[in-house]
């Protein structure tokens, strides 16, 4: 008697499309394109800094560029998605617990967000946005 | 003992994704503001040489870029994965190595200033 064993079909690359959850899923992978290219980009600009006042001006003047400028309004979108996801994960990677009962998820991801705010703050405070 | 190699991903892979998640669209934002012609006090030449010139701007700036940049490897090591790209060995040394490059170019940039 031979035994057939279910094999479950999975088309490797079509896959996500199958759920909506799925869809959400990759909808997150993707904006990992655009924070590893905008990495490249900040290591770019620390060598144009290292290059001296002349490079570093003609930096800030090619960010100018149409390219540059929907790259990082696609790359802003991207990062701040990332974000999002990422505080909303917070609650289920890492819960609370206080003697038998669970500090609600949504007061673990709400002081991220808050957190987020107030960093964010500091950091367009310092560089002189306001 | 443990015997995997793991934690050493992961490890910085978790960091860097805090890292991006807190700072990066911030970062993000400034240079978009520069994109479109307003360009913020600390983004001039004498102030972020000033930043990067001293040593807790080296040490802050260093860590953003480098754990951003392995975080973005990893992640983009399973995105290639996820859309069927099945050669994981290459593509994860591929990213890996292009991480640890561009973590040790920011590194040299940072000493020369």
């Amino acid at each position: 008697m031979s035994r057939r064993p279910l094999v479950r079909v999975c088309p490797p690359t079509t896959w996500y499309f199958r759920q909506p959850r799925y869809l959400r899923y990759m909808s997150r992978e993707i904006t990992s394109i655009f924070v590893g290219a905008y990495c490249v980009l900040l290591v770019v600009a620390l060598q144009r800094l290292a290059a001296g006042q002349a490079a570093w001006e003609g930096f800030l003047l090619a960010l100018q560029s149409p390219l540059s400028i929907v790259f990082h309004l696609l790359a802003l979108v991207a990062a701040v998605y990332h974000a999002a996801t990422w505080f909303n994960a917070t609650q289920k990677a890492m819960p609370v617990q206080i003697g038998e009962d669970f500090l609600p998820g949504n007061v673990i991801s709400g002081a991220h967000y808050v957190a987020w705010v107030v960093l964010s703050c500091v950091v367009l405070f310092l560089a002189g946005v306001f | 003992m443990a015997k995997s190699h793991k934690p050493v991903v992961w490890f910085p892979f978790a960091a860097g994704g805090t890292v991006i998640a807190f700072f990066i669209p911030v970062i993000v934002l400034l240079t978009s503001m520069a994109a479109l012609g307003h360009v913020p006090d600390g983004l001039t030449y004498e102030r972020m040489h000033a930043f990067a010139g001293s040593a807790l701007g080296k040490l802050v700036i260093i860590s953003v870029v480098a754990l951003s940049l392995w975080s973005s490897a990893h992640r983009l090591r399973c995105t290639c994965f996820d859309f069927g790209l099945r050669a994981d060995k290459a593509v994860a040394t591929v990213l890996y190595l292009a991480a640890v490059a561009g973590s040790v170019a920011a590194a040299v940039y940072l000493l020369r200033i």
